[in-house]
């Protein structure tokens, strides 16, 4: 599945991200790495406030102005350098080459125009054509998210249409350009179990027609299993495990990690209770020493609250990363 | 179900707004009567209404006949009900001050002015205050918003007729650029349509620039942008749509005080307007001419209400839906 | 029964944020409002009202004018300054008179509405909406005409102005209130509804009453100053600030101080009672404070 002697279609090298309020700054987004080829989804996971959407958002550039800015680091689309391109470049690599599902479908339409409206518009500006047509696409891209009718729910406004109809409206919008990577933001989460599994299933069956890479981002490790070929476990703003599905659910090398697949049931055919993590995650700008997880986890020892664990290499072959002492001792 | 409802969108969004408009239009038609109630009651507050609505000369004869058509000996509502059938077919009875002329006659013929200046005065408002409050959303926390948010403030406090005179002052003593007062070309409504565009121009920029504010933290106005839309179609296209609901609900506010305001500024700057006939009349104890102003000046708030609902439901999709 | 403990933290939070307390508007009311209008007779250095016709048409101070006559003074030679000052009184009572009549009626009509709900409530709000639809303009020129204007006409008209906002507000967070958990212990405990009103949900409701009343301050002077500059206000010799800015309009090409600062006076204390408005709302508004 995996293209290693290509260009992968996304490579992220040691970003960073920093957002600066008045009572001083940190990073969000803390010296990421990870790649993403054809066809290959790549979950990123960790709890809210762990970083994840701000990684997302950094991808398209699209971090709150003034707030946020990306330090350092490369974020190469198939070889291209999207930290380089000007606004407008950028724009033209929105939508038509990076999509992005937002978390929210109630809130991520725009109330005061229809549906069809709101998908021609991203024809309009990355594949211009006559108008006519537009609705006809607009049609067949509802189509293809199997919204029921598309020729009348194209007028509709998104106030006429249900929670899971919305969601897929917004899938019509992502995929409508055929772009080659997908991001979604938990776009799951306020959905109804059903309705989840049925968008899952859709976006799945998306990429296997049109080899896109998919970016998925969740705190639900459940999901992640059944989707996802890689996964990136996010912590306080950094990647603490990063690896194949298969992996590190067979072999979780950070206890963050394990303690994230024994919260979700029955993953692993677990009988017993399922864990929860204690305590809250440090506060953004609260100074650190060590491991950023140590005071929440178990296993920490002396060593893990005076110094920072490197990113070392769990397997021995560069595939399963994670930052954690306890790697060395195994 | 859902594909249904699809079908029936359309249908259904029709008789939707005809119900919400008619009951917008009986509302009004409730106020108003309300306003003849107090009206007419107030003609009766003074006293004798023969004393307020006959001149103090007027011969037995006259009153008599005044007493017979307006049926003062009858019972109370009676005379209400005749009030109202007069007032219905624009029956005012005739001025005092300007002699033989018929009341609501003489306030129609003054209309047209005063239509033309709050007209002037509503443009110059939404041309000024929707890129204003726009503008301090967008950049908030610069000094552009915060230039923005005290001229709102001294909008705000600022006396409508205090600054007609110091633009009178400024611009047509001073600098001789317009003239004082009068009407007559565009540059006589220069002045006075500024004056009262003043106030509103300081609202409707604190309504934009909060409206805007909300909408542009939206998930909609982030997917617009992930889809790769300008910032300017965002701003303007996407956000002012939404947030124009909102300075939409001020216009009803609007028109009532720019109806207000128009009374004050055309007596400033002398415009023979609906404002202006209201102070003459009142300083000559011409009640049948204050009735038809009163209710003239209703009417057209009134009328600008129903322009309002009906530009709501233009704007906005959710409305046409509830 | 209310719960105190909560009470007196949020009051510990009111007396810290005195601290933050908006200065330049305070001493702008005191100055330019409310000590004038008390102690205009210690303060005003002439007679408001006794024309002295030598000193006609003096300019102020910096424009060719004497310390005697700081800000100038009128056609009849009467110091400016001294009727700005004496008119404070006129302004802030019909003000606070209006306001309290607003208040007072908006508040309990409110109360009862939101409380009792039924007919009542329907009845109110349908008063409430067109009250509001009605400019206070309309109702003023009717009142002049009508009875011609006074003291009481320009309290009505402000009154009439105000008390549907009241009334609104009240009612809205009274329906919030007849729900919760104290007003239903009363009702338990068997206190009569005048009681429950009174004293468990009207304290409640002050903070809401409070910060619209201050941001009413505003409108209820600036409608006083327009009914009296068009002569539909509290009527001559009394000096209120916008009769003296009509007072100056016909001169104002060549004695341009006898209107300029009576309406500087109501700039300057419309300009500050919003500020502070402003300032009360953001303090004792749990909903704003939250955003």
């Amino acid at each position: 599945m995996t293209q290693t002697q290509d260009t992968p279609l996304l490579e992220v090298k040691d970003l960073r991200v920093e957002i600066s309020t008045k009572a001083g700054s940190f990073y969000p987004v803390n010296g990421h790495n990870f790649t993403l080829n054809k066809g290959e989804t790549l979950g990123i996971v960790g709890e809210s406030g762990s970083g994840k959407s701000m990684t997302a958002t950094s991808l398209v550039r699209l971090l709150p102005k003034h707030a946020a800015k990306v330090k350092s680091g490369s974020i190469k689309l198939e070889g291209r350098e999207l930290l380089d391109l000007s606004e407008a470049e950028m724009r033209k690599v929105r939508g038509s080459e990076i999509a992005m599902i937002l978390q929210d479908p109630q809130t991520s339409l725009n109330p005061s125009f229809t549906v069809g409206e709101q998908i021609s518009e991203a024809f309009r500006l990355h594949a211009p054509g006559p108008k006519k047509t537009m609705r006809a696409r607009a049609i067949d891209a509802l189509r293809k998210v199997k919204v029921a009718a598309p020729e009348h729910r194209v007028d509709c406004y998104p106030n006429e249409l249900s929670g899971g109809m919305r969601q897929r409206v917004v899938g019509a919008i992502a995929i409508s350009c055929e772009p080659k990577i997908i991001i979604a933001d938990e776009p799951t989460t306020s959905l109804d179990v059903t309705v989840q599994a049925q968008y899952l299933r859709l976006l799945k069956e998306l990429q296997d027609d049109t080899g896109m890479g998919i970016i998925f981002i969740t705190h639900d490790f459940g999901i992640v299993a059944n989707l996802c070929h890689k996964i990136v476990v996010m912590y306080f703003g950094r990647i603490v495990e990063s690896g194949s599905v298969e992996r590190i659910f067979a072999n979780p090398a950070h206890p963050y990690t394990e303690a994230l697949i024994g919260a979700v049931p029955k993953l692993r055919g677990h009988k017993g209770r399922l864990t929860t993590i204690k305590g809250q995650p440090p506060a953004p700008m609260e100074p650190l020493q060590g491991c950023p997880f140590a005071p929440r986890c178990e296993k920490a020892d002396s060593r893990c609250f005076a110094e920072l664990p490197p990113t070392l290499d769990a397997d021995g072959d560069g595939e399963h990363l994670a930052s954690c002492w306890r790697v060395l001792d195994q | 179900m859902g594909l249904r409802t699809a079908l029936m969108c359309k249908k259904f969004k029709e008789y939707a707004v005809l119900k919400y408009l008619a009951r917008r239009v009986a509302s009004s038609l409730f106020a108003l009567l309300v306003i003849t109630v107090i009206v007419f009651l107030l003609s009766h507050l003074s006293g004798n209404p023969v004393d307020a609505l006959l001149p103090d000369d007027a011969s037995q004869e006259q009153i008599d006949a005044f007493i017979r058509d307006w049926g003062l000996d009858k019972p109370l509502w009676q005379q209400y009900a005749t009030f109202l059938g007069n007032a219905v077919h624009g029956d005012f009875g005739t001025s005092l001050k300007w002699q033989g002329e018929d009341a609501m006659g003489f306030v129609l013929d003054r209309m047209p002015a005063t239509l033309q200046l709050g007209g002037l005065a509503i443009l110059m408002s939404v041309v000024i205050a929707l890129p204003l409050g726009v503008a301090a959303a967008v950049y908030k926390g610069t000094p552009i918003d915060n230039s923005a948010q005290m001229f709102a403030l001294l909008g705000q406090s600022m006396p409508n007729f205090w600054l007609g005179i110091v633009l009178i002052w400024v611009f047509s003593v001073w600098l001789g650029w317009l003239p004082t007062s009068g009407m007559g070309t565009i540059y006589h409504a220069i002045l006075p349509a500024i004056a009262i565009a003043w106030f509103q121009v300081s609202a409707l920029a604190r309504l934009t620039r909060s409206a805007m504010l909300e909408v542009l933290d939206a998930e909609y106005i982030k997917l617009a942008r992930v889809k790769g839309v300008s910032e300017s179609v965002v701003i303007w296209k996407h956000a002012l749509r939404n947030a124009a609901v909102v300075p939409l609900t001020y216009f009803g506010i609007l028109a009532a005080s720019i109806l207000t305001g128009s009374v004050v500024i055309e007596t400033v700057f002398s415009w023979p307007g609906m404002g202006w006939v209201a102070i003459e009349a009142i300083r000559g104890r011409d009640f049948p001419v204050v009735q038809a102003v009163i209710i003239a000046y209703a009417v057209i708030y009134m009328i600008s209400n129903l322009v309002v609902d009906l530009l709501y439901v233009a704007i906005d999709p959710r409305i046409r839906n509830d | 029964m209310i719960d105190f403990s909560v009470n007196r933290v949020s009051a510990m939070r009111f007396w810290v944020r005195l601290w933050s307390l908006p200065l330049v508007p305070i001493t702008i009311l005191l100055v330019v409002f409310i000590i004038p209008a008390f102690f205009a007779d210690f303060i005003a250095p002439h007679d408001p009202y006794v024309p002295n016709l030598r000193a006609r048409l003096q300019p102020p101070v910096g424009f060719g004018g004497t310390w005697e006559y700081i800000l100038g003074t009128d056609r009849l030679g009467r110091d400016i300054l001294s009727r700005i000052l004496h008119g404070a009184w006129y302004v802030l009572a019909v003000s606070m008179i209006g306001i309290a009549v607003g208040v007072v009626v908006g508040t309990t009509l409110g109360l009862i509405a939101g409380y009792a709900r039924g007919w009542f409530d329907g009845l109110v709000m349908r008063l409430v909406d067109i009250s509001l639809a009605l400019p206070a303009m309309l109702l003023a020129l009717a009142l002049a005409a009508a009875i011609g204007a006074s003291f009481l006409s320009v309290v009505i008209v402000v009154g009439f102005a105000l008390w549907a906002y009241f009334a609104r507000q009240v009612r809205a967070e009274v329906l919030l209130l007849r729900n919760s958990d104290f007003v239903a212990r009363s009702q338990v405990a068997g206190s009569s509804h005048t009681r429950i009103l009174f004293r468990h949900i009207l304290p409640n409701v002050m903070n809401t009453i409070v910060v619209l009343a201050t941001l009413q301050v505003g409108i209820a002077i600036m409608l006083d100053a327009s009914l009296s500059f068009l002569g539909i206000g509290i009527p001559r010799p009394t000096p209120t600030w916008g009769l003296l800015v009509s007072d100056g309009r016909d001169f104002i090409a060549t004695d341009w101080w006898i209107s300029f600062f009576p309406g500087l006076a109501i700039l300057l204390t419309v300009m500050s009672a919003n500020m502070l408005g402003d300032w009360l709302r953001e303090q004792l508004d749990p909903r704003q404070r939250q955003i």
